[in-house]
């Protein structure tokens, strides 16, 4: 049972991440959106909107860098592992609660708002619920890691995520003996990139930052052959 | 000198009557779906007031269109690049479905389905979006028709800048006049500039602004970025649209759908080449009065020969420059000068203008001691203040509005003469600086206004562009992969299944 879900699992949810993200980018352009509804109601969504994903964008390069940089890295930086914790736990935890905050009023917004509630899809809400339950879910795991400062656990997240990265069949015995609320939360996590293309959460593969170099403000579009 | 050909569109406000015959038919063709009940690409304010979507002409609210910075470049007023992208999460310029109208539909099948009543069986209002009932309308695509409203409301109208406003609100010194509006298809447009996916563009060809659907992600920067509120968010597909100029009518030679079919024949579609060089220089001209002149500078005379070498060498084909040669726009804001941008100080270089409305004279009891000579009253006695067309049209420049305003008027005084009395008042065109041959073609063109002198709109070329076997069995006009007859029932990503109007009747 472990094996799977935390050697074989993962796998199978980078997989359908991957293929079925490039599947909906060909095959259907037309959906593939951030789905704002900013428009309909602009209540509670400037702040929750804002809190919510400078929130989730910290945390989400936070787990990137801490889980996938190799751990040599950080020794040949000097940085100690309960250092590193430490910095996630802070750092992790402001951000968390920020994300909560927003992702909260979000979910009121789109429970309780009648024109939000009355456009929203089945997608829409899970993924949002989802979302948040990953948020408290990883909040929680704060409390346990600070029963051990030493870093030595989270180590051994890294070596998981650097083994699936690296095909290594130990990969999923790394992590044998954590706290189940780890575990619930690298399932949980793993659903939502399983998830990930059949929600709205694509639009962030298509985080605009290209703009920032786009050569002027215009576009202009020409039909001539060969241009 | 790069040149460029643009369709441009001149509305002649002075027939405009109000009817709505080209929003209503705009409306059938290209927005009666889900999620843009509230568009009207094409909608008729009367003014004064503050228009739809509420005071979307005062920039100061909305930050649409372009500033020009200290250093005398430009940037979207809303925030260039960095800001634009840091304001993503949450635009704090978006306009809310409010300020355009909350949809609404009338539950019309309570007057037979109801039970036997004491009271009167009523069609009560639902929302388009929510589905709840809504137990008030406070506001409709066109609230203040016919000046509708109290007149406190109405004047908050950014066009009565400058002007003492107050004695307009009294019955006698009232004045209104239509205003039918669409997408300007500007030369700098600042929803293009705005849009952070790259999926606004103009067309090299005919200068259409379009938006590519499978592009647009929905940061709805556009709606904010357009001065002019015509970029519609669609609540329902998460992707913005915008008035297509109906481009799939123009490449077939035929005018739009607003054009054809109006009633008052106040529309002219042509052609006009421009130098694409010269944008930027023209919409950074630093006073905002200089403006309308600049983008006169920008326009090309394609009676020039240089201009017409010019424009082979850049491919533009030769019925275009032809067209450009006949256009009717080219003699109205170039030749005549009585067509003006619609608010030229958003700096986006709009190609819809507009022929200011001519109006009564003020107090008719005074009229037999109006100073009048050729029977043209002077146009500052005219109802609708010349100040207040200035602030539309040419930034508040009254001048140029004051020079059109009479060139109309004496139009009218010279055709007068002429038809009734049989005399040729060389007086009155020469005192507007035209020849009788211009007001002649003038009254040909304005108050004839023949289906082929309003619309002089070569096709386009698909030889020079596409290689015509490869769309054999091609799909019609469908969004994303509608035209597949392979498609399941349901769809896998979400979203609905596109349904023709056709289809939905059933």
């Amino acid at each position: 049972m472990h094996q799977f879900f935390f050697g074989t699992y993962p796998y199978i949810a980078l997989s359908v991440l991957l293929l079925g993200s490039v599947a909906r980018y060909e095959r259907d352009p037309f959906t593939w959106k951030s789905s704002s509804s900013q428009l309909l109601r602009r209540k509670q969504l400037v702040i929750g909107s804002s809190l919510f994903h400078v929130g989730v964008l910290v945390i989400f390069f936070g787990h990137l860098i801490g889980l996938l940089t190799p751990i040599q890295v950080f020794d040949a930086l000097g940085i100690s592992h309960g250092a590193k914790q430490l910095l996630a736990v802070i750092a992790g935890g402001i951000a968390g609660v920020m994300a909560l905050t927003g992702g909260g009023m979000l979910l009121h917004r789109r429970l309780t708002d009648p024109r939000i509630r009355a456009t929203s899809t089945f997608a829409d809400t899970g993924i949002l619920v989802l979302l948040l339950a990953q948020l408290v879910l990883g909040v929680l795991t704060i409390f346990v890691s600070l029963q051990h400062l030493d870093g030595h656990e989270m180590t051994k997240f890294m070596s998981w995520a650097f083994g699936i990265f690296t095909f290594d069949g130990q990969a999923a015995s790394y992590i044998a003996d954590v706290n189940p609320l780890f575990k619930l939360h690298l399932f949980l996590g793993l659903t939502i990139f399983l998830l990930f293309p059949f929600t709205r959460l694509v639009h962030m593969l298509s985080a605009p930052v290209r703009y920032l170099w786009r050569p002027g403000y215009q576009i202009v579009r020409t039909k001539k052959r060969g241009a | 000198m790069k040149v460029r050909a643009q369709i441009g569109m001149v509305l002649n406000l002075d027939k405009c009557i109000g009817c709505h015959t080209c929003s209503v038919t705009c409306k059938n063709v290209w927005t009666s779906r889900d999620g843009v009940e509230y568009a009207w690409f094409n909608n008729v304010e009367t003014k004064p007031g503050i228009g739809y979507p509420k005071d979307w002409e005062n920039q100061k609210r909305w930050n649409g269109g372009w500033e020009r910075t200290r250093s005398g470049g430009l940037r979207p007023k809303q925030g260039g690049k960095w800001r634009i992208l840091a304001n993503i999460f949450a635009n704090p310029d978006l306009p809310e479905i409010d300020d355009f109208y909350e949809p609404f539909d009338f539950d019309y099948d309570h007057l037979k389905s109801a039970p036997e009543m004491e009271a009167f069986p009523t069609a009560r209002p639902r929302s388009k979006v929510s589905g709840e009932r809504m137990e008030k309308i406070e506001w409709g695509p066109n609230w203040e028709e016919i000046l509708g409203g109290e007149f406190s409301k109405r004047s908050k109208d950014y066009n009565f800048e400058g002007i003492q406003k107050d004695i307009y609100g009294q019955y006698e010194n009232t004045f209104m006049m239509y205003l039918p509006r669409l997408c300007e298809h500007c030369l700098n447009p600042a929803c293009a500039a705005s849009c952070p996916s790259g999926a606004i563009y103009k067309r090299e060809e005919d200068g259409v602004v379009l938006i590519d659907q499978e592009k647009c992600r929905g940061w709805r920067m556009c709606v904010s970025g357009c001065p002019y509120k015509k970029i519609y968010y669609n609540w329902s597909s998460g992707k913005s649209e915008k008035c297509t100029l109906c481009y799939p009518r123009l490449e077939s030679g035929m005018p739009t759908v607003c054009s054809e079919t109006c009633v008052g024949r106040i529309r002219y579609i042509g052609v006009m080449l421009y130098d694409a060089d010269k944008i930027a220089e023209a919409a950074s001209v630093a006073g905002e009065k200089d403006l309308y002149d600049a983008q006169l500078g920008v326009f090309l005379d394609p009676n020039d020969p240089k201009v017409i070498e010019a424009a082979r060498a850049e491919g533009v084909p030769e019925d275009w420059i032809e067209s450009a040669r006949k256009s009717p726009i080219w003699k109205m804001a170039m030749e005549w000068k009585i067509a003006f941008p619609l608010h030229p100080e958003y700096r986006t270089l709009p190609m819809v203008w507009y022929i200011p409305p001519l109006s009564p004279i003020q107090n008719a009891a005074a009229a037999g001691q109006i100073a009048s000579q050729d029977d043209m009253p002077d146009v500052k006695s005219l109802r609708i203040p010349v100040r207040y067309l200035a602030n539309m049209l040419t930034a508040g420049d009254e001048a140029p509005v004051v020079s059109a305003l009479e060139r109309m008027l004496a139009m009218r005084s010279y055709m007068r003469s002429k038809t009734v009395d049989g005399v040729v008042n060389l007086g009155v065109a020469n005192r507007v600086g035209l020849t009788p041959h211009q007001i002649d073609e003038m009254y040909r063109i304005m108050a004839i206004a023949n289906y082929e002198d309003r619309f002089v709109i070569p096709t386009t070329h698909r030889e020079m562009v596409e290689d015509a076997y490869d769309l054999r069995g091609g799909c019609g006009f469908t969004d994303g992969n509608g035209c597949s007859t392979g498609t399941s029932g349901g769809k896998l990503f979400g979203s609905r299944k596109f349904v023709t109007p056709a289809e939905g009747w059933k």
